[in-house]
């Protein structure tokens, strides 16, 4: 006889978990189980992250030959365009935060689902319309802007289809907006009792960050766009010089959003690090507030830094003076956060299985690109090396390098809870370490090139920077495999892989106290929390190799 | 061919550039040997399983500690930029007596145009350790002004004056680039700057076609646009004198004063009704679709001449 039983508890009727829980399309597509959304995301980003992957493999074949062989220049544009804004606004930013966000927030909390749930379902169809949008814009002809949208060129010159583009990117931002705001409350209202804001896992930290980021920049986005498209369209002088407009306000705008942005798109990969660092270590995470707070400071301060893009924009001296001096200063809680991490590790019973390889990739990566960030706060070398591929190096490292590694470090931990199935651990290893090489060879090179002068978005490009391009496209073809392995190897699971345990990793959190996969509504009883979260081990030991307590105390039998 | 491993130092502030840069590079790499050892040093010797000492965690590992590190990390970043900042400051401004160059970027290619009124498409001449002074604008879209063995770079903006500057220290042939995406043939938007010795700089410019210079073509501009009918000394409308008017403090009828350089310039032929000048009448007919970028900046160097012929008075 179980505790609950004894304590006169009547035994709850067997049920079907939440895959299981109906099986037609329309169950599917009605649904408000976050969990279910979590999956329509999950296959919604993953068509997005290879169709965007199509478009690079292009250009990075095109790049092979100085002089181009098989695209005209606006297809080379229209290709690294796409890419651009397909893989920040229809990969990046909702990848983390709407999969596996959406999929672990309540279940880390003890929730049976975030507050709004129809809002959460709504979010996704808004992310479908503005993906038929932004790939309607594609099929039509393309658009050739960047992914930055850029005035006078997008507003006035742009002969291609900067509206549909700039449309589908204003909708997916309300998806966002909508995502923020239902985290945001889902974390304020719905925390189980014991769940003290000092005791949620730095995931949830995390996302509760980048939510704040989302409801706060987001908006900003929407009405430069909406400029863009005003001028455009309705031709209101707003950024043509020649009526009285300032195309550089723009620029302003753009990256009020877009530099917050970055951290939507790290802080989350932060969070899912932070999960699985002390798991496989056995380690209580060390400093847990100074990475909340660290956190925090990174999701204030990353407001007033956007100017750092613009060093040779023509604004004031002053102005470039303080935005790089804040620059310097967002890059310290960085800096405590990968230091953390390594303190982690420290007497630690450390394993080595799949997602902690990732997680480990993720901290190299992301450490490579916030040093190369150091550079770029700074003036005189910012002049030189911006717009260069020594910037496209960087923030690939930190945006593909570090979230993308964070992304599958998630996919392969959380993978048993979601699906309830073992995935090939050889494969899964031997795919990490093959991103982590792949990216490299890709990416390491582009900062020589950077640092030597190669400009970005260079169709053709002098000579002498071929050994660069030739090193990055052959790095890119080894990264696509490493890519395309758990797409093969995740999808063998879901038919032929072994049942998962409640608990394989034997991790601390509540999402674990649950069935894999969970039921519709999460918890059979509604969990309580007495601890602190990462309790591997008693507070003031190092790591031990017993099985940690779990948090949910009604789970104790 | 230029080489793929490096790239010249070729003026005294691409010097500066890469002491910043070999330095952030030394303390990038101090770093990443520290982050990496770390983590290989702890992921063979805390191995699950291995037989090295776990037990009580060290007393120093505690908050104290982490705010240490904190504390090193903030004045190691806030010293970097100051000691960066510094370098940039000194070489803000262009010195006094810089040869000036008129630079106009268009969709896709540089022209510039030499003091003594030489053309060049994609290409500048320019003398070796003097300070060269370029006066940039946009014909279309925004472009960028890009010499990496110089070190430079600078947006091109439509509608408004950037300028950039620097002091070549060695003779050449450097390449220069767009930097800024704009458009179908962005990256055909490429130039050559030619370092010259003066002298052969001095004998290059004689040698050029006969153009007028910037000053003169923008006195002929003055009359033919009809500037002279309200501006001249001996017109009878009230408007403002400009002789010795460039580089003045100059009181707006709102209350602002401002500095007629080259942008205050500028605005006033294409927008005049926005900074007009204490009392005068906003009479003044706008320029706007008139006159090009190129015509302005004659105009431009015109009523700079003024001012210097009058201090020359």
């Amino acid at each position: 006889m179980t505790d609950a039983l004894l304590a006169g508890e009547l035994p709850l009727p067997p049920r079907p978990d939440y895959l299981r829980h109906g099986s037609t399309i329309a169950s599917w597509l009605t649904t408000t189980d976050h969990k279910r959304i979590a999956i329509l995301y999950a296959v919604t980003i993953t068509f997005f992250f290879f169709l965007g992957g199509a478009a690079i493999t292009a250009v990075r074949l095109e790049l092979f030959q100085p002089n181009g062989w098989f695209l005209t220049s606006d297809s080379y544009n229209k290709l690294f365009s796409f890419h651009g804004i397909v893989m920040v606004w229809f990969f990046l930013v909702p990848s983390i935060p709407n999969t596996l966000g959406n999929f672990l927030l309540p279940l880390m909390i003890g929730a049976p689902d975030v507050a709004f749930p129809r809002l959460n379902l709504f979010s996704w169809y808004l992310t479908l319309a503005a993906g038929a949008l932004t790939v309607y814009a594609l099929l039509a002809g393309g658009v050739d802007t960047g992914w930055t949208f850029y005035t006078p060129y997008s507003s006035m010159f742009s002969n291609t289809h900067v509206f549909a583009a700039a449309a589908g990117v204003f909708v997916v931002g309300f998806a966002s907006i909508a995502t923020g705001v239902n985290f945001i409350a889902t974390t304020h209202m719905l925390r189980a009792p014991g769940m003290t804001w000092f005791r949620l896992p730095l995931f949830v930290w995390a996302i509760y960050a980048t939510s704040l980021i989302m409801v706060l920049a987001t908006p900003v986005l929407a009405i430069s766009l909406l400029l863009v498209i005003a001028e455009r369209w309705l031709g209101l002088p707003i950024f043509d010089p020649s009526r009285g407009g300032d195309p550089v306000l723009f620029q302003h705008l753009f990256w009020f959003y877009s530099h917050p942005a970055v951290y939507i798109m790290v802080l989350p990969a932060m969070g899912v690090v932070s999960e699985i660092i002390p798991c496989f270590a056995r380690r209580r995470i060390f400093g847990y507030d100074f990475m909340v707070y660290a956190m925090l400071a990174i999701s204030g301060i990353g407001f007033f830094v956007w100017g750092h893009h613009m060093f040779v924009s023509g604004q004031s001296a002053l102005a470039s003076l303080v935005f790089s001096f804040l620059s310097f200063i967002i890059a310290v809680p960085s800096a405590i956060k990968v230091f953390n991490w390594t303190a982690s590790l420290y007497r630690g019973q450390i394993s080595f299985e799949s997602p902690m390889l990732y997680a480990l990739g993720f901290v190299g990566l992301f450490t490579t690109g916030g040093l190369s960030g150091l550079f770029l706060a700074s003036i005189p070398v910012d002049i030189h090396v911006t717009d260069t591929y020594f910037v496209v190096a960087h923030f690939h490292y930190i945006m593909v390098g570090g979230s993308v590694s964070a992304f599958f470090a998630g996919l392969h931990f959380w993978w048993p809870k979601a699906t309830g199935k073992l995935y090939p651990e050889s494969w899964a290893k031997f795919a990490a370490i093959l991103m982590y090489s792949g990216f490299n060879m890709t990416f390491l090179p582009q900062f020589f090139a950077g640092y030597l002068g190669m400009p970005r978005r260079y169709h053709t490009y002098p000579a002498e920077f071929q050994i660069y391009n030739v090193m990055s496209s052959a790095g890119a073809a080894v990264l696509a495999v490493a890519y395309l392995l758990p797409l093969g190897y995740l999808t063998w699971s879901l038919f032929y892989g072994g049942r998962a345990g409640n608990n394989p990793w034997e991790a601390t959190g509540l999402e674990w106290t649950t069935t894999s996969p969970p039921p519709p509504k999460n918890f059979d009883w509604q969990p309580r929390v007495d601890r602190e979260p990462y309790d591997y081990h008693a507070e003031g030991l190092s790591a031990g190799t017993d099985r940690p307590e779990v948090q949910n105390v009604r789970e104790i039998q | 061919m230029n080489s793929s491993f490096s790239l010249p130092e070729a003026t005294t502030h691409a010097v500066t550039v890469d002491h910043i840069f070999y330095l952030l590079l030394v303390l990038s790499g101090a770093t990443v040997v520290l982050v990496f050892g770390l983590i290989l040093l702890f992921a063979v010797r805390y191995r699950r399983g291995s037989s090295a000492k776990r037990g009580p965690m060290p007393e120093l590992l505690s908050h104290e500690f982490e705010i240490g590190w904190t504390l090193a990390t903030l004045l190691t970043f806030a010293f970097l930029f100051w000691w960066v900042s510094s370098a940039d400051l000194s070489s803000l401004a262009a010195p006094v007596g810089a040869l000036e160059i008129h630079v106009v970027a268009k969709q896709w290619m540089w022209k510039t145009q030499h003091s003594n009124g030489a053309r060049e498409i994609n290409a500048l001449h320019v003398p070796i350790n003097q300070p060269v002074h370029l006066l940039m604008s946009s014909q279309d879209v925004i472009h960028s002004f890009f010499v990496p063995a110089f070190r430079v770079k600078k947006d091109v903006l439509p509608g408004r004056d950037t300028d950039i500057w620097f002091q070549a220290t060695e003779t050449g042939v450097f390449s220069l680039l767009c930097a800024e995406y704009c458009g179908t043939n962005h990256s055909m938007m490429r130039g050559k700057i030619i370092v010259m010795r003066q002298e052969d700089y001095a004998k290059w410019l004689v040698q050029q076609p006969e153009g007028d210079d910037l000053a003169h073509e923008g006195a002929k501009l003055f009359v033919a646009q009809g500037c002279s009918g309200c501006h001249a000394g001996s017109s009878n409308v009230h408007a403002p004198r400009l002789d010795g008017l460039y580089g003045r403090a100059v009181q707006l009828s709102d209350g602002r004063t401002v500095k007629a350089d080259d942008a205050y310039l500028r605005d006033s032929i294409l927008e005049p009704k926005r900074d007009v000048v204490a009392g005068y009448e906003p009479i003044m007919p706008s320029f706007k679709g008139i006159l090009d970028d190129g015509e302005i900046q004659s105009l431009t160097a015109y009523i700079r001449s003024l001012a210097q012929e009058k201090q020359n008075d």
